[in-house]
């Protein structure tokens, strides 16, 4: 049975093109970039010019992008920076970020009382940003605003200049966590006001292990990983070499491609949507789907019934790969906290299916056939 | 045929063994899953596979599969250490132990704790590179919540005596961690029978690839805690978040296993070509080994070359053999080695010294290629030395006055 991967939020198949070109780096270019002889200065080089090629598609500077292991990390990286570094005393973030955030700031309120608000969410998951003025005016201490550029589980977009605008109106730091975003959108740093955001190459194709944290150049922090002067000082420990070559050539590709793959992925799911609309009674999509939305997410709303309880499940028997959730977290039976936080009815079961440019529509007419057969 | 350059920096990294890389492969294209996705196969295939790759990096070092933590390598497994034990143990004390010889990931960190209100004790070593354990025990106080002092050196290869000074923690009711990155997979590491009860170390030290490592944490008598440092969701039992690095991990497993397997002939083996090096560089006039030589790990000799400037040694034949005058992590900056002026050398001696680091890929003809070009260049710059020149008409070198621009 060919396996149908519909969970390409939680990882991407790594690109043939990608690993051809890591591969060097694992065995014959294997220098420490701080080695100061050939096979270390090769090294240098190639992080150097990853560093350069990822900075020019983001349309930052260099200076300003730090490899890390991942996503998680540069959001633990920022958002600690914000607090021990930039002097901020009160987070605003929402109840639907990625643990990632949400844990750091539960973290850091609890061990160091740091105030905490979540901004008020619209019924469609999108940011009530009335709210999130009156609590950027009702501030007395400098907040930090962390929100995520796309949502993980049902792919609301965030606009991220309107809320970078109300940050700088109200002197405000303003990490976004953009791992479902970069790779997949364009983005134009020098013109975004916005002063951490994070990626993570598995994301679009690329390696696991590596990611990127872009620090705004008119914001200084100090490490979070000590021990060695890695990284312009800024995160200690021998760069994982190929991991970060891969990282920007999977940016590389997806950046050349993204017309094409962006479309092309945008109708899958389209497609997908309509023919549950018209072969699923009940179901509905959870997020905003026909509005601000993440091209490559489609969370569905199916009616609870022991059948839909148990679709997952039916799912995988039938080789079909989707998620009900975060995969970080799909192993508890918590249920998704992004669905609870948006529409708590009881009485409805979410799938999430992601898409990549490696998926057809002839996989989506068998899954469609399928879910109709489980239902 | 030799190919040059010829490698003999294996303490600043190793290359993956091609074992190593072709176990990787599958995972990033095939069974490329996520480990934490629970409800289909390719997450199930992904977390198999990191199961296997635990007990792999487990069995390295006598652990338990549920005592690995992988991380993004030895730097962040240190800190982990340090910061999560300190965070976590604060109502029992804040005095961590160390000496002044270990790797930066230690040292920044503990720098970094001590603006936290930790109190930390560093030990001086001998001339030979090892603590004092009588002072080590006689720092101890109610307040030290745990040692933290290194298996072997990276710079001069030293092997601390970890039992020894395990046993003194132990006495104490002090946690006792090492970083074990040098050691781990060139020489037995065994956490029950050295007393270890944290222990961070990195795969591409030992054949595996960059980018990946672990921190060993005690689960058993007593049960080591330590606060997470990077939150999120809540992977490797909460204690490390972030989507694992499943290739990076598979890779570290099989490096972890080979190593193990090979680990005792490798290590004659190396010796042996060690040996034929240094013995050979001895030879040379004014030369000499730094660090315990009867206590080092086998395939590291570092050694100084006196009335000689270490740039230019390096110069002389770095463009043909790749080594470094001390560790990759500071060898851009133009300090002397700290670990070498700990053991007494001056700043010039410190800067004429040398760290060659073989490997599994060192051959014999490397070596005897290495010991030509080294002689020949130590000869060459002491010809044009007027140092070397006032030390054979038996000036008194020590009454030099050195000038510094």
């Amino acid at each position: 049975m060919k396996k149908i991967y519909f969970d390409n939020a939680a990882t991407t198949a790594l690109d043939s093109n990608v690993l051809d070109v890591m591969l060097p780096y694992m065995t014959e270019k294997f220098g420490n970039p701080s080695s100061i002889y050939s096979y270390g200065r090769e090294s240098r080089l190639a992080i150097e010019t990853a560093r350069k090629s990822v900075a020019k598609i983001l349309n930052a500077h260099p200076g300003e992008i730090f490899f890390t292991s991942g996503g998680t990390e540069s959001s633990n990286t920022a958002i600690a920076a914000a607090i021990n570094n930039l002097g901020c005393r009160h987070i605003i973030s929402s109840e639907i970020e990625h643990h990632a955030t949400l844990h750091s700031v539960e973290h850091l309120h609890s061990r160091d009382n740091i105030r905490l608000s979540n901004v008020n969410l619209l019924s469609n998951g999108h940011v009530d940003m009335e709210h999130l003025r009156e609590l950027l005016a009702g501030s007395k201490e400098r907040c930090l605003v962390t929100l995520m550029h796309a949502n993980n589980e049902i792919g609301n977009l965030l606009d991220m200049h309107a809320v970078g605008n109300l940050c700088k109106e109200f002197d405000a730091i303003f990490h976004s966590d953009t791992v479902q975003t970069v790779g997949h959108y364009p983005f134009d740093l020098r013109n975004t006001p916005v002063h951490f955001i994070n990626g993570s190459a598995h994301k679009f194709h690329g390696p696991k292990g590596v990611g990127i944290l872009y620090i705004n150049e008119n914001v200084k922090i100090t490490p979070f990983i000590h021990g060695g002067s890695q990284e312009r000082n800024m995160r200690a420990g021998t760069e994982n070499v190929y991991g970060i070559v891969g990282f920007a050539k999977a940016l590389e590709m997806a950046t050349a491609h993204y017309e094409e793959h962006s479309a092309y992925i945008n109708d899958l799911r389209m497609y997908m949507a309509e023919q549950l609309q018209q072969h699923i009674p009940g179901i509905g999509f959870n997020g905003d789907l026909h509005g601000r939305s993440l091209y490559t997410v489609l969370n569905v709303s199916f009616p609870k019934t022991e059948k839909s309880e148990m679709l997952l499940f039916n799912l995988d028997i039938n080789g079909i790969c989707a998620s009900g959730g975060s995969a970080c977290t799909s192993g508890a039976d918590a249920g998704s906290h992004v669905i609870r936080a948006i529409n708590s009815d009881p009485n409805r079961i979410a799938v999430r299916f992601s898409f990549s440019k490696d998926n057809t529509k002839e996989e989506i007419d068998t899954v469609v056939a399928k879910l109709k057969e489980l239902i | 045929m030799l190919k040059l350059p010829v490698y003999l920096d294996n303490n600043a990294t190793t290359p993956c063994d091609p074992r190593v890389v072709e176990t990787m492969l599958p995972f990033f294209t095939e069974t490329f899953g996520n480990a934490s996705s629970r409800n289909h196969a390719f997450g199930w295939a992904a977390e198999a596979a990191v199961d296997l790759a635990r007990e792999q990096v487990a069995a390295l070092i006598g652990a338990d599969p549920k005592e690995i933590i992988f991380t993004s390598g030895a730097t962040e497994a240190d800190n982990l250490a340090l910061k999560g034990v300190f965070e976590m143990y604060i109502d029992k004390g804040n005095h961590i132990i160390t000496t002044e010889i270990e790797h930066k990931a230690i040292l920044d960190t503990c720098k970094h704790l001590e603006k936290q209100g930790a109190e930390i004790t560093y030990l001086k070593v001998n001339s030979e590179g090892l603590p004092d354990l009588k002072e080590l025990e006689a720092a101890i106080t109610p307040k030290t919540i745990m040692v933290a002092i290194m298996y072997a050196n990276n710079e001069i290869g030293v092997i601390n005596p970890i039992k020894e000074i395990s046993a003194i923690a132990k006495r104490h009711g002090v946690l006792m961690m090492s970083d074990i990155t040098q050691a781990a997979g060139k020489i037995p590491v065994d956490v029950d029978r050295d007393g270890i009860d944290l222990a961070a170390f990195s795969a591409h030290k030992l054949y595996g690839p960059k980018g990946i490592g672990a921190l060993y944490v005690r689960r058993k008598s007593p049960r080591v805690k330590v606060t997470a440092q990077l939150d999120g969701g809540g992977h490797e039992r909460g204690m490390r978040s972030g989507t694992l690095n499943v290739p990076g991990i598979v890779g570290f497993g099989k490096a972890c296993e080979i190593s193990l397997g090979e680990m005792e002939e490798e290590g004659k083996r190396l010796a042996v070509l060690r040996d034929k090096l240094e013995n050979a560089l001895l030879q040379l006039e004014e030369s000499a080994v730094n660090g315990f030589r009867a206590q080092r790990l086998p395939h590291v000799s570092n050694i100084s070359f006196r009335y000689i400037e270490g740039e230019a040694l390096l110069m002389g034949f770095n463009k043909n053999i790749a080594v470094s005058s001390g560790s990759a992590c500071t060898s851009a900056s133009p300090e002397p080695s700290y670990v070498l002026t700990s053991l007494g050398l001056g700043d010039d001696l410190a800067h004429s010294s040398i760290r060659f680091g073989l490997g599994r890929f060192t051959t014999e003809e490397e070596i005897d290629y290495a010991i030509k070009a080294v002689t020949e260049t130590v000869n060459k710059l002491r010809e044009i030395s007027p140092l070397w020149e006032m030390f054979k008409e038996g000036a008194d070198m020590s009454s030099i006055e050195w000038s510094r621009p």
